[in-house]
């Protein structure tokens, strides 16, 4: 194989590193505690039955090999510090480093959550601030920072809408989702009780007015749409969509993990949402973190805010900051404490680091860097919408796979080239989908050198296919077998098993 | 802007490119009426020195070096210096979900070590790969052990953490999924004659928390008889997983939740934390959450992969075991460091110094009557006990703050059965001169 044409990466040696238990044996300590200055006692006489005998196969290392451990490991990842992170949907951003500063900051990161409120105003300050600001981004009356992630959030702003509905004497039936969405809005609408209704979209890849106003009825308590929808295509008449819900009694939930396409352009609750959640982790730069934490704040407008999960922050008549728990209304908790505070403080700083022209640049930024893309490969790969794309382009591999290559082999020969993959197969609207989100964080030369990388696949898959369906070609690891690791699952590394792993 | 990578000419160029003259045509496809013709009301661009300044009035206005006696869900350890100077590697903090299998593989044996680790700790056959914390871990939990017998109510005990039976309410309310309580007896565990009525035919699953809320060690295999004779599952929720270094795991359960914060993760006011959820064998197709599971590939290395994901909602959509997506994963990589570094003798120590700490702190208050009497009683406890006393504890703790202390939670706003009593926790953290301090002031 040739990488003549891969200016982004060249090979170089990484080290090789077992499993954390071939390395433990007896005695080792990465540890040292404090002398006990309380007299010592008997476990075993105190605990009785209950006390355990041994921790098994737990490891036993040293410092030095945990440093080692888990360096090397990280060295085996792709991440955004190394390079364009396109997966479609994601928002790969850059993580700022002063965020994680800040969120160490010893008053706000040793806080208890039950620790008094008139020792915690620091920490109120914070949720109160990024709310305020969040709330003027969304064009919304009303929020909570409690969910965890961008699901949950689904989850608890269907809630507020059920909540609402049943206040006014019927929670109804259904939900109805887009043939487009995430996959977490079907499994969300089945958690809060609602049966899933199906909306298909039009030649333009939008919501189908015609077919959304004969489906809507009082059976159905609203719609959960993405915007701009899973195509990065801006829902065009989403006034005609919300005030189609709104005459039936419905409400129009917003997903918004597509937000980085609209900060500081346009606000959902200037054109019709009544409830939306946000994704920190996405739109306002928190780190990913190898799959969590994120944080999934959810917006309303008034007539649902009483039913906001418990507690809210409230400013009190002598102007500190406290928990309202008093509220009757509430659909209740749906996490202990706060929701991830440390998130908060890092979406937090990123919206000071930007300012409102930071914000607007940077959405201005992230739409240019997707047109860019489509501009520069429709060309080569099949563009399905014509519509207008804003943060993230999507193709289909229908060219290439002429050929036999499909989107997923295409995004595996990405890898020798140096990148990550973009989103493999979703939209599920479209067949063999290439969903790609660049974000603002890609500069012109980072753009140029992903757009010939995808140019030179192109042209491999016509002179040499094999060589793309059996990518990567210089990773540590060649393609795995996932097959047989759902056929028979091994999910934890077992004593007897280091033998035949070593071999 | 200074995260941006593009100078004014680029962005020209990249216009020119594209066709077109003013950024503002690629905003096009949005109504005009609904475009923002104004500033975002948020705070002007500050420059990194200001935004350091800013959080750091607020955190030394959240008042920082206090002794602390809470615990409740949220503990207090020290963290070893490794596990952040690992985390914050770029390569782990800023890569998204391992779905690429070559060049995620960091990530992905970080998990598989911390899989393999629960199921050390706890006894359990298979654990995933995080779930948001310990309160929504439960109430997931809870939903899967309905799922697998096909049975539509569960039983919870009053001692497990309030809140988390806050967030259960609030998941099962609409899935037809009644949820009944049962009581605990003098001794802090569960009431098992209660329990013993309250579990019927109809009962999925009985929920116990242990540590439980009162700190008491339950006798899980007296439960899990009695729940397994009426054909229902045990799920057992641990808030404190340093217990596990000294106690018994609850090998009895059929679904473990547990809450991991206690590994090495900050306090950080109530977030982000970890939550695992850990299983037998048989049961592993009805749980949720990622999973990493070992295969190998074309050259017969060893590697790998998440796996199961037909469970998932990006395959299942409605269908799915649970919407969740995004978990825990770089928390669960702290906690997996923690474990590591503590290991097989660290933990048992630790939590030994934890046991010392809560006996020597429960028998000072126990000493004279003006420093209260010590609730629940006659069975094991961990580091938390509950004290009960004359005045009102809201009014004793604003007396120990005066003294830059923390006092315990007083227990009246979850139990208002238990008057003036107050939760408290000892970790290695609390020295005896603090605890000394505490029990003074509390008696004063």
């Amino acid at each position: 194989m040739s990488d003549k044409y891969i200016k982004k990466a060249t090979r170089h040696v990484n080290q090789n590193e077992e499993l954390i238990f071939e390395r433990s044996s007896p005695g080792k300590k990465g540890y040292r505690l404090a002398p006990l200055d309380v007299p010592e006692v008997d476990y075993k006489k105190l605990l009785g039955q209950s006390a355990r005998e041994d921790l098994g196969n737990m490891p036993e290392v040293s410092e030095m090999e945990i440093i080692r451990h888990f360096t090397r490991l990280s060295t085996w990842n792709y991440a955004i510090d190394l390079g364009m992170y396109p997966l479609g949907s994601c928002t790969m951003k850059y993580n700022a480093r002063v965020n994680e500063v800040v969120a160490r900051l010893q008053g706000l990161a040793e806080a208890h959550p039950y620790q008094p409120e008139s020792i915690s105003p620091g920490a109120l300050r914070v949720m109160k601030t990024l709310s305020d600001c969040l709330l003027d981004i969304t064009g919304m009356d009303a929020i909570t920072l409690q969910p965890a992630a961008g699901a949950h959030g689904e989850m608890t702003g269907i809630l507020l809408m059920r909540a609402y509905l049943q206040s006014k004497g019927n929670p109804r039936k259904k939900i109805l989702i887009p043939d487009s969405a995430h996959g977490t809005n079907p499994a969300t609408a089945a958690i809060c009780g609602y049966s899933v209704e199906n909306l298909k979209s039009n030649e333009q890849g939008m919501v189908d007015i015609s077919a959304l106003a004969a489906q809507m009825n009082e059976d159905i308590a609203g719609l959960m749409l993405t915007n701009p929808n899973t195509l990065g295509i801006f829902e065009q008449e989403i006034h005609k969509i919300a005030d189609i819900l709104h005459g039936k009694g419905g409400l129009l939930y917003m997903d918004g993990a597509n937000m980085n396409a609209l900060v500081g352009k346009t606000r959902p609750g200037d054109f019709g949402v009544d409830v939306m959640h946000l994704n920190l982790h996405k739109t306002f730069s928190t780190p990913h973190g190898g799959g969590g934490p994120g944080s999934g704040p959810v917006a309303c407008k008034k007539i649902l805010e009483p039913f906001l999960p418990l507690p809210v922050i409230v400013e009190k008549k002598d102007g500190t900051l406290g928990f309202d728990y008093d509220r009757p209304q509430s659909v209740g908790r749906v996490r202990m404490f706060y929701g991830n505070f440390g998130m908060h403080v890092r979406a937090l700083a990123y919206i000071m680091a930007n300012g409102p022209d930071g914000l607007r640049q940077t959405t201005e930024d992230a739409v240019l860097n997707a047109n860019y893309i489509r501009k520069n490969l429709e060309s080569v790969y099949d563009l399905p919408y014509k519509s207008a794309s804003m943060h993230e382009v999507i193709f289909s591999d229908r060219i290439q796979a002429r050929e036999g290559v499909k989107t997923g082999d295409i995004a595996k020969r990405l890898i020798d080239y140096g990148f990550h993959p973009y989103t493999t197969s979703f939209p599920l609207v479209v067949a063999g989908a290439l969903m790609i989100e660049p974000t603002e964080s890609e500069s012109l030369e980072e753009l140029q050198l992903f757009v010939d990388a995808m140019k030179s696949i192109a042209r491999e898959v016509q002179e040499d296919p094999n060589l793309v369906k059996t990518a990567p070609h210089s990773t540590r690891i060649s393609r795995l077998d996932e097959t047989g690791a759902a056929r028979k699952p091994v999910l934890r590394w077992k004593p007897a098993q280091a033998h035949t792993a070593g071999e | 802007m200074r995260y941006l990578p593009k100078s004014p000419a680029d962005r020209a160029q990249m216009m020119r490119e594209i066709g077109i003259k003013s950024i503002d045509e690629l905003f096009a496809p949005i109504p005009a009426e609904y475009r923002l013709g104004r500033d975002l009301k948020v705070p002007r661009q500050m420059a990194e020195s200001e935004i350091i300044d800013f959080f750091r009035e607020c955190a030394d206005g959240n008042a920082a070096g206090y002794a602390v006696f809470l615990g409740a869900g949220a503990y207090h350890h020290y963290r070893p210096v490794v596990i952040d100077s690992l985390i914050s590697r770029g390569e782990f903090l800023t890569a998204y979900t391992p779905y690429q299998a070559e060049i995620s593989q960091g990530t992905l044996q970080a998990i598989f070590e911390f899989q393999t680790m629960i199921c050390e700790l706890t006894g359990m056959e298979v654990a995933n790969a995080s779930m948001y914390d310990g309160s929504t871990g439960a109430a997931e939990a809870v939903m899967m052990a309905a799922r697998l017998t096909g049975r539509k109510a569960a039983v919870v005990a009053r001692s497990v953490h309030p809140e988390y039976r806050e967030v259960m309410h609030t998941y099962s309310q609409h899935l037809g999924l009644p949820i009944t309580e049962t009581g605990f007896l003098e001794n802090g565990r569960v009431d098992m004659a209660d329990l013993e009525k309250k579990v019927t035919n109809d009962t999925a699953c009985v929920l116990v928390q242990s540590p439980n809320f009162f700190g008491v060690i339950e006798d899980i295999a007296a439960v899990a008889d009695l729940v397994h004779k009426k054909g229902a599952l045990l799920v057992v929720s641990i808030a404190e997983a340093l217990s596990l270094g000294i106690v018994k795991p609850p090998v009895e359960a059929d679904i473990l939740s547990m809450e991991t914060q206690s590994f090495g993760v900050p306090l950080g006011f109530g977030g982000p934390y970890a939550g695992v959820l850990a299983t037998k064998e048989k049961f592993v197709r009805q749980m949720p959450g990622r999973l990493v599971g070992e295969t190998k590939d074309q050259n017969g290395k060893r590697g790998f992969v998440l796996t199961l994901s037909t469970r998932e909602q990006h395959i299942r959509r409605e269908k799915a075991t649970s919407n969740i997506c995004t978990n825990q994963a770089l928390i669960a990589t702290m906690a997996t460091i923690y474990m590591t570094v503590y290991g097989r003798e660290g933990l048992k120590e630790l939590a030994q110094q934890n046991l010392a700490k809560a006996a020597y702190a429960a028998a000072a208050f126990s000493k004279s009557p003006k420093t209260g009497k010590l609730l629940f009683q006659g069975a094991p406890r961990f580091h938390e006990f509950v004290v009960e006393t004359g005045e009102d504890p809201e009014q004793i703790n604003r007396r120990l703050l005066e003294k830059k202390i923390v006092g315990g939670l007083p227990l009246k706003k979850f139990y208002p059965e238990l008057g003036n009593a107050t939760l408290w926790c000892c970790t290695e953290l609390n020295t005896k001169q603090q605890i000394d301090a505490a029990v003074q002031a509390v008696g004063q």
